[in-house]
């Protein structure tokens, strides 16, 4: 057959695609599981970190292992609130917070993870917001004050690599632990500056040096998402 | 096949090595270099892009090879990139199931693969002429070679730019200034800008020891 023929091109390209699709096709359907389950994995070793616990788990054995059964052991609670700060019904777990953030404030239904270490109990929020490039997230803990932050995890979709991206390297987060969201009563979430122009106190944090646009990104990812938590956080005082 | 070649001949062998000097990809025939700023700031995504970069070369050329008399001429760019970007998308699917702290890390970068230069460069110029193997073994030899460049580029970039080799620290905390020291950090080795000195310097250090690159 005559390969410079039309028929010919648009038969070769037809099938060509149909293959390249059945090939792709398969190939996620049989991968799915695995990278399902990488995800779900990632996020309880987030929420775990967020709180300082599964430190272990780049030695663990088996890594999937060691992580289901420390989030069983830790988290023993996980609900939705509502914008009154009431605890709703609900899958938190499975939230899809993207989706939440994006309601109007009074309809949002927003996950909260509480985690209980013999006794002293931390509460994990997710947050979510836009970095420079791409989305970025994380969890934030806080102790049972409602005040203090305990730790927190930050990870990104597409942040320049060695800057903005090192939100997600562990220099960044350690600096959370132990500021103040609010000050004198007034609610600030924990600023991120930019480095060494003021002096970091106990509501502030350093930026990163080159990363100063994923930087302030994370400081209002902190404040927008935490200031839906306000009224259960009041509530909750309140109930002390 | 009607003359039967074994798998290391003489020919075969220098497919696969002559990547390596006379006709390196990256720092001969100047492909590649997009990539070789934006993944070589750590040496482990480095290390990674360079193994996903090799085996994408090598399947692409080879089943380009293998389709090479039934492709029609008026498309053949669109059916190289499309077998090129479904071997992306495989790479990608796999590394998010098996490897997925890897995955992350390379994130936008494994879809960019598509857009190497030297994959398309070594279809168009190589595997459209030749049979499977020998285009197999002449796409893993370049992308190994673009691999190693990648390599050595982010070995410097994060020893001097982070004080680091594969995230372990090799420039000693107290050095710092910081803690009281007397080093810093070169802030200009994680910007993309020391990429491309740093394959300026490789070129001319490879210039010098293959005179027979530098042009009359």
């Amino acid at each position: 057959m005559n390969r410079d023929s039309n028929i010919y091109t648009v038969l070769y390209a037809t099938v060509l695609v149909v293959v390249v699709a059945a090939v792709l096709a398969v190939a996620s359907g049989a991968l799915k599981a695995p990278q399902e389950r990488n995800k779900e994995i990632e996020k309880k070793m987030n929420i775990l970190t967020s709180v300082g616990k599964a430190a272990g788990a780049d030695n663990a054995g088996d890594k999937n292992a060691y992580i289901e059964e420390e989030y069983d052991k830790y988290i023993v609670e996980a609900f939705l609130v509502n914008a009154k700060g009431v605890k709703t019904e609900g899958d938190a777990f499975n939230a899809d917070l993207k989706a939440e953030l994006k309601k109007p404030e009074a309809e949002r239904r927003l996950p909260v993870f509480v985690c209980d270490d013999n006794g002293s109990k931390q509460y994990i929020i997710p947050v979510r917001g836009a970095g420079l490039w791409g989305a970025i997230w994380g969890y934030i803990s806080l102790k049972d004050d409602f005040n203090t932050v305990y730790g927190a995890v930050f990870d990104h979709a597409g942040e320049t690599p060695g800057l903005g991206a090192e939100i997600a390297g562990s220099e960044f987060q350690k600096q959370f632990s132990g500021k103040k969201i609010y000050r004198d009563g007034k609610f600030v979430a924990v600023e991120v500056i930019k480095n060494g122009s003021v002096a970091t106190d106990d509501y502030r944090v350093d930026g990163i040096t080159g990363g100063t646009l994923t930087s302030k990104a994370v400081g209002k990812m902190l404040f927008d998402c935490l200031s839906n938590y306000e009224n259960f956080f009041g509530v909750q005082k309140q109930n002390k | 096949m009607s003359q039967k070649e074994p798998l290391f001949s003489e020919k075969n062998i220098k497919l696969f090595t002559d990547p390596f000097n006379h006709s390196n990809p990256v720092t001969v025939l100047v492909l590649g270099i997009c990539s070789a700023l934006a993944v070589t700031v750590k040496l482990q995504p480095a290390i990674v892009m360079g193994l996903s970069v090799t085996i994408v070369t090598g399947f692409a050329s080879c089943i380009i090879s293998m389709l090479r008399n039934t492709i029609p001429n008026r498309i053949r760019i669109i059916v190289q990139l499309v077998v090129v970007a479904s071997l992306v998308i495989l790479v990608d699917q796999i590394l998010k199931a098996y490897v997925y702290d890897v995955s992350k890390q390379l994130s936008v970068f494994v879809g960019l693969i598509i857009t190497n230069c030297i994959i398309m460069g070594r279809i168009e110029a190589f595997a459209l002429g030749n049979k499977p193997l020998p285009s197999l073994i002449d796409g893993l030899g370049n992308g190994a070679a673009y691999g190693m460049i990648l390599v050595i580029v982010a070995f410097f970039r994060e020893l001097l730019g982070s004080g680091t080799l594969l995230g372990f620290r090799i420039v000693p905390e107290s050095f710092y200034v910081k803690a009281g020291g007397f080093y810093e950090n070169n802030g200009m080795m994680v910007l993309p800008p020391a990429a491309l000195i740093l394959l300026g310097i490789i070129i001319w250090v490879h210039r010098s020891i293959n005179k027979k690159l530098v042009e009359k």
